[in-house]
């Protein structure tokens, strides 16, 4: 019992550890590969007992909450954990072929497990402080593979990302001091009891909109997002995959937590702001990504766009609302990593993500042409890929609540992303390449081939199983949207069957 | 004491905006040390500021004996610090290569990510 | 720094400098002290050798590559809490062996929080070497 949760987080520093000493040789990124397999391995069996017993937590060391370390998978939790793990095994089989050695010797598979574990236990810990040192663990991993390989424009973006996210950081840890001596605790599960009892709410308030701008940082929401397009286009494919799949979203799913188990107390005013903020991040990201003229900025501005969804899931807060939320993020990290995947494809075959440079992909590439046209046109919403059902749901629970103004938005927001997308589809696959050589995905070897296409083509797959199927996903998004709604399961099991 | 020490977070961070609204990063690094040191501050004494003994559990005692001091607050404070010096390192790091690769310290002039015109060629 | 003093002087604190750390790591199980001050005192002896040596010599005193040493630091660490595993408890309960246990006496205690503090030492010693030999080498 215990071990079902606590092996998804050991294991990526295991691996980091093993791949960091061997990393002179290939041993070092088959570590990596391996650990990562493991990794979805034990988060499959963890998801098994979560949809099993609905709750599950452990102590750290034996420990009893609220006063040691809790770990805690919900269905939330569990299903992020999971596509953590997806997510990890597809660009580690891709990094085989995308890492030089230059690269590996310096330390990336070391740093992209580290990442991992980072990730994995944001995602799984039951306690507030440990969750900084999570995501203080994922930063300065981050930073490590940002700016590995030391270009320029990694510099450059690296010191605009840095610098917005230590801030984001002071926030969050100034809040959880204020949290603290208002609650005397730092288990989430006892915070949610104990914030009832504080005397002075209004100050709860704007605790909570602490929380809100720190996380909003990591999760680049409007107008706290410029740190992201600033730097996303600048690492190494992989880099920018992992990246653009799952350190965003770890901000959202600490707003979806926090917000939902904590901070619900005052909700007429922190989750009209949030709507506004959703609203507002998708249309500034859309219209970003239209001003923009390289495949990797274009999908960068469309990360801002779609965290704006999520958000405006949590904001609505209804049943159906946070089930869209759940729904949205399990199918963005997939199609997100995908796509910039695909870019890095693209880049060697065609010389360039500049869309001016490239061209002919289609004629050249036509395998890459149809696995680029699944997440391409899921992120659009065309159905009935999966980004069809997720924003279906969520604007189905905005009118739910007659809130015409943001279903027309996420609407018109998802027109403008089909916009995006034929974009990048005529400019880079369709129209001739402009210096008249065709690009040749023949330029790649047999075996850089295989690493590379073979995860896009798995995560594809994902996409149309999640679009042709949606029904299981669906009632389980409305599952764990009903525990973060009604927390009290999640806090009986924290702290041990006293309610 | 609890009033002086507010006082001293809030100048603290005054100080630090004002070094982290100027354009050279060098600057804004020094910001940050001061402001991530107010944060610590503020858990301190979120704390509740008490006199009392290091809170240690005299030999053969199942408890600590008499008022001892709240040790949470302090090992998050330590935790921060640690986290906090990690970061400094690594920024400080990372500015240094961006004076010697970039040759400014200016953010004004860190355009080489986003350059103000779209490259059309 | 090309100083006779400092490098004379450097040999023999060095030497007393790990010695001294060591100390400290063994000593923080009761008292204050620890891996991460063991470690950070550790480190400023071999800062101290590459100030008055040049990273090159201090490199090769160290035999092993700091960031070898920190990750395995790493590893030791993680190990020290999954072998809780083994007996059935939750990550990292600590799991104590009393050496010479009478009666009377508890004899000497062995316990997997000495090999977590090993770890966090090796972690802390192994991080600041590499980034203060990177800077050194830099500038």
């Amino acid at each position: 019992m215990t071990w079902t949760l606590a092996t998804p987080l050991v294991l990526p520093f295991l691996t980091a550890v093993l791949a960091f000493l061997a990393r002179y040789g290939a041993a070092g990124r088959w570590f990596s590969v391996a650990g990562n397999a493991i990794l979805l391995g034990a988060s499959i069996l963890l998801m098994a007992r979560v949809l099993d017993q609905g709750v599950i937590a452990t102590q750290m060391g034996g420990w009893a909450a609220p006063f040691g370390i809790t770990l805690v998978a919900d269905y939330l939790s569990a299903v992020m954990v999971v596509i953590t793990a997806i997510t990890a095994l597809a660009v580690s089989v891709y990094a085989l072929s995308d890492i030089d050695e230059r690269k590996e010797h310096l330390g990336y598979h070391a740093l992209f497990n580290i990442l991992i574990g980072g990730v994995v236990g944001a995602f799984l810990t039951g306690d507030l402080f440990n969750l900084y040192v999570w995501f203080e663990v994922m930063l300065i991993s981050s930073f490590g593979l940002l700016i590995l390989g030391g270009k320029k424009e990694q510099i450059d973006g690296g010191i605009k990302y840095v610098t917005l996210n230590l801030i984001s950081t002071i926030l969050f840890l100034s809040g959880i001091g204020l949290l603290y001596g208002m609650t005397g605790t730092l288990n989430m599960a006892d915070m949610a009891r104990a914030i009832d009892t504080v005397e002075n709410q209004g100050l709860v308030t704007v605790v909570a909109m602490m929380f809100m701008v720190a996380f909003g940082v990591k999760a680049a929401v409007f107008p706290l997002f410029f740190w992201l397009p600033a730097a996303y286009h600048t690492p190494a494919f992989s880099v920018s995959a992992v990246f653009a799949g799952l350190l965003t979203k770890v901000g959202v799913y600490a707003l979806i937590r926090m917000f939902t188990l904590v901070f619900d107390g005052d909700i007429g005013f922190t989750h009209q702001i949030l709507l506004w903020v959703a609203a507002l991040t998708m249309v500034t990201g859309v219209l970003g990504a239209a001003a923009q003229n390289d495949m990797r900025k274009i999908l960068s501005f469309h990360i801002v766009s779609q965290i704006g969804y999520m958000i405006m899931g949590l904001a609505l807060l209804t049943p159906l609302a946070v089930a869209g939320a759940v729904f949205y993020l399990v199918h963005h990290i997939i199609v997100k990593a995908n796509l910039f995947l695909i870019a890095g494809v693209a880049e060697r075959t065609a010389g360039s993500t500049n869309l001016d440079r490239i061209g002919g992909l289609y004629k050249s590439a036509p395998l890459l042409a149809v696995l680029f046209f699944i997440p391409a046109f899921s992120l659009a919403g065309f159905p009935p890929l999966s980004g069809f059902w997720a924003k279906y749901v969520l604007v189905a629970a905005a009118i739910e609540i007659e809130g015409w103004i943001i279903a027309a938005v996420a609407l018109l927001v998802g027109l403008l992303t089909i916009f995006s997308m034929t974009k990048i589809w005529a400019e880079a696959f369709w129209k001739p390449h402009p210096e008249g050589v065709d690009p040749e995905l023949t330029r790649l070897t047999p075996q850089a081939r295989r690493n590379l296409l073979i995860p896009i083509a798995a995560l594809a797959a994902m996409t149309l199983v999640i679009g042709f199927s949606p029904d299981p996903f669906v009632t389980f998004a409305k599952d764990a949207a009903a525990q973060l709604l009604d927390p009290t399961a999640y806090i009986t099991t924290v702290l041990g069957g006293e309610a | 004491m609890e009033a002086l020490i507010a006082i001293t977070i809030g100048v603290l961070v005054a100080a630090s905006v004002y070094l982290m609204l100027a354009r050279n990063v060098l600057r804004f690094i020094f910001g940050l040390v001061l402001i991530s040191n107010a944060a610590n501050l503020t858990i301190f004494v979120a704390g509740r500021l008490t006199e009392g003994a290091p809170p240690l559990i005299p030999v053969g005692a199942d408890g600590p004996v008499g008022d001892v001091a709240n040790a949470l607050p302090q090992a998050l404070v330590l935790t921060a610090i640690v986290i906090g010096f990690g970061l400094f390192a690594f920024a400080l790091v990372l500015m240094f290569r961006a004076y010697s690769t970039l040759g400014t310290l200016y953010s004004d002039d860190m355009r080489i990510a986003e350059p103000r015109t779209e490259d059309k060629t | 720094m090309n100083s006779i003093i400092l490098r004379v002087g450097t040999q023999y604190l060095c030497g007393i400098l790990v010695l001294f750390s060591l100390y400290m790591l063994i000593r923080g199980h009761n008292e204050p002290g620890g891996g991460f001050i063991g470690g950070l005192i550790g480190s400023t002896g071999f800062v101290l050798f590459a100030l008055a040596c040049g990273t090159a010599d201090a490199r090769n005193a160290l035999k092993v590559m700091p960031q070898n040493i920190a990750m395995a630091g790493l590893g030791i660490a993680l190990l020290a809490g999954i072998y809780a595993a083994i007996f059935g408890d939750a990550l990292f309960t600590g799991q104590w062996l009393f050496i010479n246990e009478t009666p009377e006496d508890k004899g000497i205690p062995i316990s997997t929080v000495l090999f977590f503090d090993i770890g966090v030492y090796l972690v802390v010693f192994g991080s600041i070497l590499s980034i203060v030999f990177a800077m050194e080498e830099e500038i």
